[in-house]
């Protein structure tokens, strides 16, 4: 080594204003919670999954539907059908029925009449029957049938001097062909058809009952009330569709986040218990998970929801919740054990270690705090995944059981009339949709803000 | 939008790979084929052990009993030619010269063979008691007595005699049913335990045979040209190309004229109704009511709780409001219209005294039974299916009932075996349930709730019940037959034994070329034997 | 290599009685008796019934006997169609399933692999918003929605053209598979997507892809042979757990499409209690997916010099 002489050094300026720290110090939290602030999408997602949260919680107590009444006066309306409805008088059974006044001289019968007010309580249809026929088949259809098929065939009327019929079943406001086809004893038919318009109506007794007015209202027959409003329109059963997604949202939200949330638990005490330990019982308690993991996700659960049985009355929510704990905390168990194998190797922990730091203290400021970000963040990742399930589930009859909805219900239920009244698939399908997005960009956002080795270049 | 992009990329794929579907469509005249859907895979095609009706409605077009229904559900011959019933017995003369499919000569051991194989406590048939009105044949599913000791002989080989257990006068229909077909002995035994597994596993007697089986993929039904009427036999092919449960994806393909027919649920007939479709209306004879539990310590054994939940059930709002499918009836007696009576019919003849809904009765026999009871509110459990209809009924009936009597109804659905695990065990207040006939006479439903009935799941007993139908089981006299079904019928309802719901109707949609597809309440259904194949312009 | 591969396929039997065990016990715990009908049958009859299928045997003896017949490749006797072997039905079914699902995985890595390329090339240009809304629609509809309006749209256009395109449902020829494979594939190939995006955005960075396009090479070159390749190294990695995922979807699309596979088998056999099926499909099942499980490791440490197996 050579001689430096003293000369060749020289003082260096010092300018210690480029040392100050500018920006405040933030520590692990508020950086994060910056990082979130600042991203646009993942703050647009936190928004939404609160305002489901809200909604769940508070809507179907503000909202003056019940999600279980029915109205079989308004059953699968879509939210833009017409709510005005003429009051009639009550139904009583048809009694004085016509008597055959003119026979039809076509060979068909004819003149097909509605007697009274045509409306969705009742059509009554008169016509000239034929001489000769031995029965009539009464059909109905929504489109012009031309020289088509007369539609859906409602009932026969057994006589040659047959001339009425009442039409009672699932009527909607709308135009009606009706037709009715003679048939004769050698087996031929003749038709005639008639279109006629159906007026929504209710009976005073009818509206009442369905909460629509009041019981001392001064309505009389020939006025018109309007139906209540339901803003997403009602389902098979009349019930209101917002009403129901509200109450769904609670269950599809309640599983979809308690679920994760007590199998993380059970994860992170499993996890940190196999890590802290380590050597045998470590192993061993890991190869139990891998056995857990090795199950068949999908064929357990129906297999649990089978062998714990739902009761009368019960939700099966609590079933379901048991199954999904069951099957679900190895992952979360493996991934935290992971990572406290990994963060005690980290040097800052030798060195907070040889700088006298204490177990607990060691445990509190590092490991938690290390481990937090990523059990956060497969928290995010679990919840759609989880609502997902239990909609899946719901979906093949497997799920919570009716009345309480749930949106994976809902779809099944929805599915079935998709083309005619596709507002029953839509809506919920609309609602699965947006939460499970929202939950996923909400784990994005939260991966790119607590852990930095995971951060997507997005 | 990711449709387009998904289409896009299927165009792709499907220029690629040069396949098209190899399926010929709905109808086909050149080939006499038609092409149908299965609900599901046949579980059973043993005669003797089949209990499901798509075993059964295959069974139909491949097998023949004695007698068989025609398109009129009329009973016509079968392998037998001509037949006398007594009060004691019934002999059958058999067609001589036919065969089987295998070239083996039919005769009257093997309705002997089959006959006895069901009744066989080793078989465990659980439709053996559809022989019981055969001499002996409880006695031995019971272990009592040896199989060879039932009631029936074939005296030659082409006359066969059969000694009955009471007056059964519809013995003949019961001839037509599945369990009574014939089966060959020397086959059965050669198939060594796998008689019915695959097509090769049987040998057939009926109108069509089982060309090609695909476990779950298909069934393929050709002409049997050993069947002694083939002649009225038009199509060479019934295709069974999908087994399918799903009602959409059934009309979709129906839609798509893959299938010559569909089924319709109350969800789909705009669709059809859009589409113009020929829409068609069957009566499955089947009779659905509400059973009532009426053991000792349930509520429901009290009087006036039971008349409560009568005077609110509107049969009629179910069917015009719930079910909403033309073609079901409102339900008002167990004995469903289309039964038949001494001449007539039996409800034209024994009309049911009309129930009449009316809240207000309700409300005060409500009251009744609170104050006997001793309760300030009651709860009952209802047990259902979990089926989308049976989910619809029992969310109804809790609505409704909370809503006029204020009773809460605990809803307990369960998958099916459960469901019947806890009817058997009673565990139940109410349950949704139906009954569908076994053969064509009233006693199929008549005798359900006699006290000795294992399927009166509900354990109604009225010594009245059990006398009117004791009276009928030991006549053959149609008259105080009905007479005493008719009594039967009253005392069910003044008993409010059960509450009648609906007598259940189905709508389906046929392809415009495809006629004389036969629809019936008793026996396989629906019966394509003797479909044909039109000539339409479209 | 050797000894590893002993030691995991050792591993895997114990998880394979550990599933078996596991679902012997579930079974048992179900409440209803699986011979019970609609019509009600005699004490004597469910007797001869219980004994035929071993029932009336302790549990342990079953459990026993389960264990030795499965020991054995044999699960015994279908409960719902008596004259068929469990071994038959999953013999059928599970070719079905297995189809539908490599299809739907090769979908969904294909479609994954070039949408996530494209969608990286094209950044936030057209092509790149319309994968996004492709993988949005993937990651948030669920799959039975997806089957049933997808199965409606195949009728529109199908009647629109007047001819067949593609069959409703069934299964038959590939042409059966194709929508159904798509339907079940597009949550994972959205998934896909979105990992490839991330990842060949991050190489896009990396030094040697600089190096690479200092060095001159053509542009085309450094996207196929430098970019493309080790971007696609991390969607190689999660193909494996996506099978879990598409078998869950099969059920519903077996359903829907009414395709003969197991989950279609499964979904029926517990409606039937079908005991022998349920708890053979369960078992080989879990098998298959344990089995799955050692290959894929094996082949980690195969084609990545990185991993070392201990």
């Amino acid at each position: 080594m050579s001689d430096i002489g003293t000369y060749s050094f020289k003082r260096a300026q010092v300018d210690l204003d480029r040392e100050e720290i500018s920006r405040p110090s933030l520590s692990y939290w508020q950086d994060a919670w910056y990082r979130i602030r600042t991203n646009r999408r993942t703050l647009a997602s936190l928004f939404i999954v609160v305002f489901m949260v809200v909604v769940a919680a508070f809507g179907p107590m503000l909202w003056h539907f019940e999600y279980d009444t029915q109205d079989l006066n308004q059953t699968s309306k879509p939210p833009w059908a017409s709510r005005a409805m003429t009051v009639i008088e009550p139904y009583t059974p048809w009694v004085d029925r016509p008597v055959v006044e003119r026979w039809s001289d076509t060979g068909a019968p004819a003149d097909i009449q509605a007697i009274g007010f045509p409306s969705i309580e009742f059509v009554r249809l008169t016509w000239a029957p034929v001489q000769g026929a031995t029965r009539y088949t009464i059909y109905r259809t929504i489109v012009d049938p031309e020289d088509g098929p007369l539609g859906l065939p409602l009932g026969n009327v057994i006589g040659e001097s047959e001339n009425t019929y009442e039409d009672r079943i699932d009527l909607e406001q709308r135009t009606y062909w009706y037709s009715v086809e003679a048939t004769f004893a050698d087996g031929s038919t003749t038709s005639t058809t008639q279109s006629l318009d159906v007026a929504a109506a209710a009976t005073l007794d009818g509206a009442i009952e369905s909460g629509w007015i009041e019981a001392d209202s001064d309505l009389q027959p020939g006025d018109t009330l309007k139906t209540p409003w339901h803003p997403l329109g009602t389902d098979y059963l009349g019930r209101d569709m917002l009403a129901r997604l509200m109450k769904g949202a609670q269950i599809s939200l309640f599983i979809g986040i308690v679920a994760p949330l007590l199998f993380i638990l059970l994860g992170v005490v499993y996890g940190s218990f196999a890590g802290f330990l380590g050597g045998k019982v470590d192993s061993l308690l890991m190869r139990f998970a891998d056995f857990v993991v090795a199950l068949p996700f999908l064929l357990f659960m129906i297999l649990f929801k089978l062998v714990f049985g739902i009761g009368a009355g019960e939700s099966g929510i609590l079933p379901m919740l048991v199954a999904l704990v069951l099957l679900s905390w190895p992952a979360a168990a493996r991934l935290v054990r992971g990572q406290i194998l990994q963060i005690r190797e980290e040097g800052y922990i030798d060195a907070s270690r040889l700088l006298g730091t204490k177990t607990t203290r060691l445990i509190l400021r590092h490991m938690i705090p290390n481990t937090m970000g990523v059990i956060l963040v497969t928290f995010t990742f679990a919840v759609p995944s989880t609502i997902f399930t239990e909609a899946f589930l719901s979906f093949i009859g497997m799920g919570v059981e009716p009345p309480i909805p749930s949106w994976g219900s809902m779809c099944n239920d929805g599915r079935k009339t998709m083309e005619t009244t596709p507002h029953e698939l839509i809506f919920p399908a609309i609602f699965i949709s947006i939460t499970v997005l929202a939950f996923n960009i909400l784990g994005d956002g939260l991966r790119d803000a607590l852990d930095a080795r995971m951060r997507s270049t997005e | 939008m990711g449709f387009v992009v998904l289409l896009f990329l299927l165009g792709q794929v499907n220029q690629c790979t040069g396949m098209r579907s190899s399926s010929i469509g709905a109808v086909d005249a050149a080939s006499g084929t038609i092409t149908l859907n299965l609900a599901q895979e046949p579980p059973q095609l043993d005669s003797t052990k089949a209990t499901d009706q798509v075993s059964g409605m295959v069974l139909g077009h491949v097998m023949e009993g004695l007698l068989r229904y025609d398109a009129n559900d009329d009973l016509v011959e079968g392998v037998a030619e001509s037949w006398s019933v007594t009060d004691t017995e019934a002999n059958f003369k058999l067609k001589q010269n036919l065969l089987w499919s295998n070239g083996t000569p039919i005769t009257a051991h093997d309705f002997v063979f089959a006959w006895r194989k069901a009744v066989d406590p080793m078989t465990a048939s659980q439709y053996a008691f559809i022989l019981f009105f055969i001499e002996n044949a409880r006695e031995i599913t019971s272990g009592d007595m040896p199989v060879e000791s039932l009631g029936v002989t074939a005296v030659d080989d082409y006359t066969l005699n059969v000694r009955l257990r009471e007056p059964t006068p519809f013995f003949l229909s019961l001839t037509a049913f599945p369990t009574y077909f014939p089966i060959n002995q020397a086959f059965y035994e050669s198939r060594d335990g796998r008689y019915g597994a695959n097509a090769e596993d049987l040998i057939y007697n009926g109108p069509f045979t089982i060309s090609q089986w695909v476990h779950n993929a298909n069934v393929r039904l050709e002409k049997n040209e050993n069947y002694w009427n083939k002649e009225a036999v038009h199509l060479n092919v019934i295709d069974f190309a999908y087994i399918l449960s799903d009602a959409n994806a059934i009309i979709n393909l129906f839609e798509s004229g893959d299938i010559a027919q569909a089924g319709l649920n109350v969800e789909l007939v705009d669709r059809a109704l859009r589409n113009r479709w020929d829409i068609r209306q069957h009566v499955d004879g089947s009779v659905f009511f509400i059973e009532i539990n009426h053991r000792e310590e349930r509520l429901t054994r009290n009087y006036n709780l039971r008349k409560a939940l009568q005077y609110v059930n509107d049969p009629s709002e179910l069917v015009n409001k719930v079910i909403k499918l033309p073609g079901n009836l409102p339900g008002e007696s167990i004995f469903p219209v289309w039964l038949k009576g001494v001449n007539g019919k039996f409800r034209e003849e024994f009309p049911a005294k009309p129930l009449m809904t009316n809240n207000d009765k309700a409300r005060e026999h409500y009251a009744l039974a609170l104050e006997e009871l001793g309760l300030d509110k009651i709860t009952l459990v209802m047990l259902s299916g979990d089926n989308p209809s049976a989910n619809k009924q029992s969310e109804y009936y809790q609505s409704k009932y909370a809503k006029e009597l204020g009773l809460e109804l605990k809803l307990d659905r369960q998958i099916f075996k459960q469901r019947l695990q806890k009817m058997t065990d009673g565990d139940f207040d109410l349950v949704l349930a139906g009954w569908g006939p076994d053969y064509a006479d009233a006693l199929t439903f008549g005798d359900l709730f006699t006290s000795w009935n294992e399927n009166n799941r509900g354990r109604y007993a009225s010594p009245e019940v059990d006398r009117q139908v004791d009276i009928a089981k030991n006549s053959s006299d149609a008259k105080v037959r009905m007479e005493a079904f008719a009594r039967v019928q009253d005392i069910l309802n003044e008993d409010v034994a059960i509450l009648m719901n609906y007598e259940r109707g189905s709508l389906y949609v046929v392809h415009d070329r495809l006629e004389n597809v036969a629809r019936r309440s008793v026996g396989p259904d629906p019966d394509y034997a003797f479909a044909r194949i039109v000539d339409k312009e479209s | 290599m050797a000894w590893y591969t002993v030691k995991r396929l050792i591993q895997g039997i114990i998880t394979v009685w550990f599933i078996a065990t596991a679902t012997f016990w579930a079974m048992h715990q179900v409440p209803g008796d699986p011979f019970i009908g609609e019509k009600a049958v005699s004490p004597e009859v469910e007797a001869n019934l219980k004994a035929r299928w071993g029932l009336d045997k302790p549990p342990l003896e079953q459990y026993w006997i389960f264990m030795r017949n499965m020991g054995q490749g044999d699960f015994g006797i279908s409960f719902a169609q008596e004259s068929r072997s469990v071994n038959d039905i999953i013999l059928e079914r599970f070719p079905v399933s297995a189809i539908l699902g490599i299809l739907a995985i090769v979908f969904a890595g294909l479609g994954g692999v070039l949408y996530g390329a494209l969608t990286a090339l094209y950044r936030n240009q057209w092509p790149d918003v319309l994968i996004i809304l492709l993988v949005i629609i993937g990651i948030s509809v669920p799959s039975f929605v997806f089957a049933s309006v997808g199965q409606l749209v195949l009728v529109i256009i199908n009647q629109i053209l007047g001819f067949n395109v593609l069959p409703v449902a069934g299964w038959g020829d590939i042409s059966h598979m194709l929508i159904p494979a798509l339907v079940l594939g597009l949550g994972t190939m959205a998934f896909l997507t979105r990992l490839m995006r991330s990842s060949m955005l991050e190489i896009v960075s990396a030094d040697f892809i600089r190096t690479a396009r200092s060095k001159g090479v053509p542009s085309a070159q450094v996207f196929s042979r430098h970019q493309l390749r080790n971007a696609v190294l991390p969607v190689i990695t999660v193909l494996g757990p996506s099978v879990a995922s598409i078998t869950t979807g099969g059920f519903v699309v077996e359903n829907i499409f009414g395709i003969p596979g197991l989950g279609q088998s499964f979904v029926l056999a517990v409606q039937q209690s079908d005991y022998g099926v349920i708890m053979g499909t369960t078992v080989f099942y879990g098998a298959f997916l344990v089995l799955m499980v050692i290959i894929v490791d094996l082949l980690y440490a195969w084609i990545d010099p990185r991993v070392r197996l201990e």
